[in-house]
């Protein structure tokens, strides 16, 4: 695409695309040292993501303004105005993914009371949800609709990761009433692990918006993928 | 033909347009629906006004120039020998860039078409006629204790309001504005924005703009021209948040390589 004939509406743009990617590698940063916390019972860690949410909700507002700015000054249109339409929603779902990352680490710190025993099920949904994070700020670093469809696809399979985590560990508590502790702490992990997927999965959703100009929420994965395919003509 | 779905409908078909040996428009198709606003975007020397002139045959004034292909007015080819141009100029109107009142009364800018077409007698009849046509452009109370002044003291957003009464008061079908709005302030602006919004209940309007904002405000169907071509053409919602081609996109988002 060609650059814009005004440099300094270019530069804004490829600067609110940073600062968004940015916001996207500090969430991923802390859902992946929350879960670290937890597997190495590294307190130091969970407290670090604890300490550092505030640089997420920093960026939430400084994004914010930026794009009401542009919105006000700029009146962008077509595919700049999908972008700008996408940044403001997606921010919204990084701020609460980093939220989530933040409730885990908090629930880690828990577990220093009521230590969890199994932790493998917890484990492989945590890097399950952390590739397709990946694969959603890929999408949007790249505009690359496959990739967010990729992310939005590995859905099904986070969800039946979540509940057999579920399974597993409503059978240890069933099998001795003091893990109940430490179960409800790996439940409420495993529930915060699935809430970032599904911010991923919006987050995906919005890419497909903002490369293709369709709006994919509330679609089946397999008609979305045809929408997306059928105007490659 | 005559049905009452192509009404008013100004279809288009393979119009070509020549300045002695240059060729302006490479062959344009396009429907112009009836009751909604069609603006016409692009960089300059696209061919838009160029356009927007053929569909009154404003271009036939100019010797050099030559055009082939069709455009049909309620079916009928508007460029038929058989056509009257006078007649044709009173079922599709112009409001051009700069308004251009008669230096007239306020009174006898409404008055003087609809006496040339013989429409209505002078008389009550006439004043209910120009009293019609400025109230249906919004500035009959501006201008109800004046009509007597001349159009040509008014200020320009007036002025350009007072040409729209004009060009309504012979009742056309069709009514073609070129950059109405280019020379006036934001506050005129808007106002005659309103008025096309109110107008096109009645008429079929086709404006001409450089102003991106006014064709996303204004109209229903926005059409891109470039280079003599017609670019993308559909509804202004499309073109305005994902546009089909790229030059469209590049020219939309200020990207202009």
């Amino acid at each position: 695409m060609n650059e814009h004939t005004f440099k300094r509406y270019e530069d804004e743009l490829n600067e609110l695309k940073a600062k968004v990617l940015a916001m996207g590698g500090l969430v991923e940063k802390a859902t992946k040292r929350s879960m670290n916390s937890l597997i190495k019972q590294d307190p130091n860690r969970a407290h670090k993501v604890i300490n550092r949410d505030y640089a997420i909700n920093d960026l939430e507002i400084e994004i914010d303004e930026m794009t009401r700015t542009m919105l006000a000054l700029r009146q962008p249109a077509a595919s700049d105005l999908r972008f700008i339409m996408t940044t403001i929603k997606i921010v919204t779902d990084l701020e609460r993914m980093g939220d989530l990352a933040e409730s885990i680490a908090t629930h880690m710190l828990k577990t220093q009371e009521h230590p969890l025993t199994q932790i493998t099920s917890l484990q492989t949904l945590s890097d399950l949800v952390l590739d397709q994070l990946t694969e959603a700020l890929n999408g949007f670093a790249k505009g690359d609709p496959d990739i967010a469809i990729k992310c939005i696809e590995s859905n099904d399979k986070v969800h039946d990761l979540y509940r057999n985590m579920q399974r597993e560990y409503l059978t240890y508590m069933m099998e001795d009433p003091r893990q109940i502790s430490a179960g409800l702490i790996a439940m409420n992990i495993g529930r915060n692990l699935e809430r970032i997927a599904i911010h991923s999965v919006n987050i995906a959703q919005m890419v497909v918006y903002m490369v293709k100009g369709k709006d994919i929420r509330h679609i089946d994965t397999e008609t979305a993928a045809a929408m997306i395919s059928d105007d490659s003509e | 033909m005559n049905s009452e779905t192509i009404e008013n409908t100004i279809k288009i078909r393979n119009l070509k347009l020549w300045y002695d040996d240059f060729e302006a428009l490479h062959g344009i198709d396009l429907d112009i629906q009836k009751g909604k606003v069609t603006a016409f975007i692009g960089p300059s020397g696209c061919g838009k006004s160029t356009f927007l002139r053929c569909l009154n045959r404003m271009n036939d004034r100019i010797p050099a120039c030559r055009v082939e292909g069709e455009i049909l007015l309620n079916g009928e080819d508007i460029y038929a020998p058989s056509v009257d141009v006078v007649q044709l100029r009173s079922y599709v109107g112009m409001v051009f860039q700069k308004p251009n009142p008669f230096p007239k009364s306020i009174y006898e800018n409404i008055a003087y078409a609809p006496r040339i077409h013989g429409m209505v007698k002078d008389g009550p009849e006439m004043d209910e006629l120009v009293e019609t046509a400025l109230k249906r452009a919004s500035i009959w109370d501006e201008v109800k204790d004046k009509l007597q002044q001349p159009g040509t003291a008014l200020s320009g957003g007036q002025q350009q309001r007072l040409c729209i009464a004009r060009t309504i008061a012979v009742r056309p079908k069709v009514i073609l504005m070129d950059e109405p709005c280019s020379a006036l302030d934001p506050i005129a602006t808007a106002k005659i924005e309103e008025l096309m919004d109110e107008l096109k209940e009645e008429f079929t309007i086709v404006i001409v703009t450089h102003n991106m904002q006014q064709a996303a405000r204004v109209s229903d169907y926005t059409a891109y021209f470039y280079l003599g071509d017609l670019i993308e053409f559909n509804d202004t919602h499309t073109i305005f948040t994902a546009p089909a081609n790229q030059k469209t996109e590049d020219y939309i988002t200020g990207r202009f390589g």
